[in-house]
């Protein structure tokens, strides 16, 4: 009998073949902690008695929810993680590099076939570079840091297979929305999504990590890509026979299958407030809007300053709309100076914010009011999310926020 | 094998994190406090109707929604045994296994039963109900513990060396 890609991970993991509905016990290769959650990551590790952390080096905390702090307790958060990490010797701390979930795979922390968690529900990410990844609670975060293991419930895996490619101006982001949309905001409780075919393959890892990212807003509890080439180049590392094995096999068994055509994808956007309310941008066209945010852990990447750097080239912001970019890292914020998107972005009126989650987390930088509208490449629309509840959150691609940041309306990016 | 007999609850598909205990309660000091409030939404009275023993049958997706750790704990107060649904949402089942709520899967018995009526569980087993017995999938050795210890924290205490 065939596995998929996740069936493979962990019965690598284990020593011995699963199958889906089974729990089983996993040494887990990587954990990440946000600075939101280490107050109470350290307070229950140390209730369960534990009096050192079973592999500090595996352990990575990451501060970008709060940083740079916009209240003033947000620094107790800061305090709490470096005592917690010169305790206990870990000495992978980022304090203003950039979103956890950016930093976890291009600083390295994450390997194909790895068995991730990290205290934040879009750990699903880490599957870009086919790893097995996904979010705890700080309860269970604690006991990893005490024993290094953490039971599993093995998922059933739904195919989704892509072949074609996707139009000019359609990114992963239109891609992995229509998804979402198809499957329901629920359509994927506990199983892994397994994304195949010739788009795929064609995606970067930056796109690729879009879908990854948000596999969450369909219930998913993982999303994995075979790694390739680009993974091997992205990670720094030759890849061994496991990993380049991490492909569904013909046999395997799926839970379903969906399957797509690359060219029928055209930019679309989850309307508020729900992340599956997915509409044709067409639609919507005309609709004013208040601000632009262009920026996350889904879609804050060099490609993404890039599409929008090109969709604003000579172009000027609308005068009565805010457009905030925020670079998913320092790193990423290097090289989209270095190559001058970030000058093309300001040149047309852009706000260049600090890395971090600020604004999607609703925390900093640009916070909403009260009947405002924004159009926002984020993964969450709920209520409240970025302000207020009576703000509307249109979710969509940085080729369509971008466009619609110098229509001053909803407007397909194609015609910008 | 442990095995314990009681009397069940009917519930149907869905039960979200809101019914079992609504955002307004939330802010509650203490689960003792908020557990008068559990199911009111789709349920008023049940809260006070259940007694120490009793267990849930439940249909799909149980405890979708929220990530709010109180709703499990609400149940346990509440004096439930179990819960056997078709599904459990994910985030509520690692929640409840790590404040000490057994939950069981169980595809066909949510059809077959009528609210009142007394099943006795074998963990690990099956369920006995009318003369019929329900299989159930087996829960792993270390899965059990965290459940008989009554929690992760308190688990992961004993596992210390420390009591209470």
């Amino acid at each position: 009998m065939g596995q998929t890609i996740i069936e493979k991970i962990i019965a690598r993991n284990g020593g011995r073949s699963v199958k889906p509905g089974e729990i089983v016990t996993v040494s887990v290769d990587r954990v990440m902690l946000d600075d939101i959650m280490i107050p109470f990551i350290v307070d229950k590790f140390h209730e369960m008695g534990f009096t050192k952390v079973w592999d500090p080096d595996k352990a990575v905390l990451i501060y970008d929810h709060l940083v740079p702090s916009s209240q003033q307790d947000d620094v107790r958060h800061y305090k709490a993680g470096d005592e917690f990490a010169a305790q206990y010797g870990i000495k992978h701390v980022h304090r203003s590099d950039g979103i956890c979930h950016q930093l976890m795979t291009e600083a390295g922390y994450v390997k194909p076939g790895d068995v991730v968690f990290g205290t934040d529900s879009h750990t699903t990410t880490y599957g870009c570079v086919g790893a097995f990844s996904t979010g705890i609670g700080y309860t269970e975060m604690a006991a990893i840091l005490g024993t290094g293991n953490l039971w599993i419930r093995v998922p059933e895996t739904i195919k989704i297979v892509i072949e074609g490619s996707l139009p000019e101006y359609v990114m992963s982001k239109d891609v992995i929305l229509r998804i979402i949309g198809d499957l329901g905001a629920d359509g994927a409780t506990y199983r892994s999504l397994e994304f195949t075919g010739s788009a795929v393959d064609a995606m970067s890892i930056s796109s690729r990590m879009t879908m990854a990212n948000m596999a969450i807003e369909a219930g998913a509890k993982c999303a994995v890509f075979t790694p390739d080439e680009k993974t091997a180049k992205y990670c720094g590392m030759e890849l061994n026979d496991f990993q380049r094995g991490l492909r569904g096999d013909s046999d395997a068994s799926y839970f379903q299958t969906l399957t797509y055509r690359g060219e029928d994808f055209v930019p679309v956007m989850a309307c508020p407030s729900q992340v599956d309310k997915i509409r044709n941008v067409k639609e919507l066209e005309g609709t004013d809007i208040d601000q632009v945010f262009i920026g996350s852990c889904t879609n804050g990447r060099l490609e993404d300053l890039q599409m929008a750097a090109r969709v604003l080239e000579g172009r000027r912001v609308a005068p009565f709309v805010k457009l905030i970019v925020t670079p998913a890292s320092r790193k990423v914020y290097e090289e989209a100076s270095a190559c001058g998107a970030i000058k093309t972005l300001v040149k047309a009126g852009a706000i260049v914010t600090h890395p971090g989650c600020g604004l999607c987390c609703g925390r900093t930088g640009g916070i909403l009011c009260d009947g405002e509208r924004v159009v926002a490449t984020n993964n969450r629309n709920f209520l409240g999310r970025m302000g207020t509840s009576k703000v509307e959150i249109y979710l969509a691609s940085p080729a369509t926020a971008a466009a619609c940041a110098a229509a001053g309306k909803i407007v397909c990016p194609d015609k910008y | 094998m442990e095995q314990f007999t009681g009397k069940v609850w009917v519930l149907g598909d869905d039960i979200d994190t809101d019914i079992i205990i609504p955002t307004e309660y939330l802010a509650l000091k203490t689960i003792e406090e908020m557990k008068q409030y559990g199911f009111s939404p789709l349920r008023p009275h049940l809260a006070s109707q259940i007694q120490k023993g009793d267990m849930i049958v439940a249909g799909k997706n149980f405890g979708c929604g929220s990530s709010r750790e109180q709703a499990p704990e609400v149940i346990k107060a509440l004096g439930i045994r179990c819960i056997i649904a078709k599904s459990f949402a994910r985030i509520f089942f690692r929640n409840s296994i790590n404040n000490g709520l057994l939950l069981l899967e169980q595809e066909k018995l949510r059809d077959d039963i009528r609210e009142g009526q007394e099943i006795t569980v074998a963990v690990n087993s099956h369920i006995s109900y009318n003369g019929r017995e329900y299989p159930l999938a087996s829960l792993p050795k270390n899965l059990m513990e965290i459940i008989n210890a009554g929690g992760l924290v308190k688990a992961m205490r004993a596992r210390n060396g420390l009591t209470g």
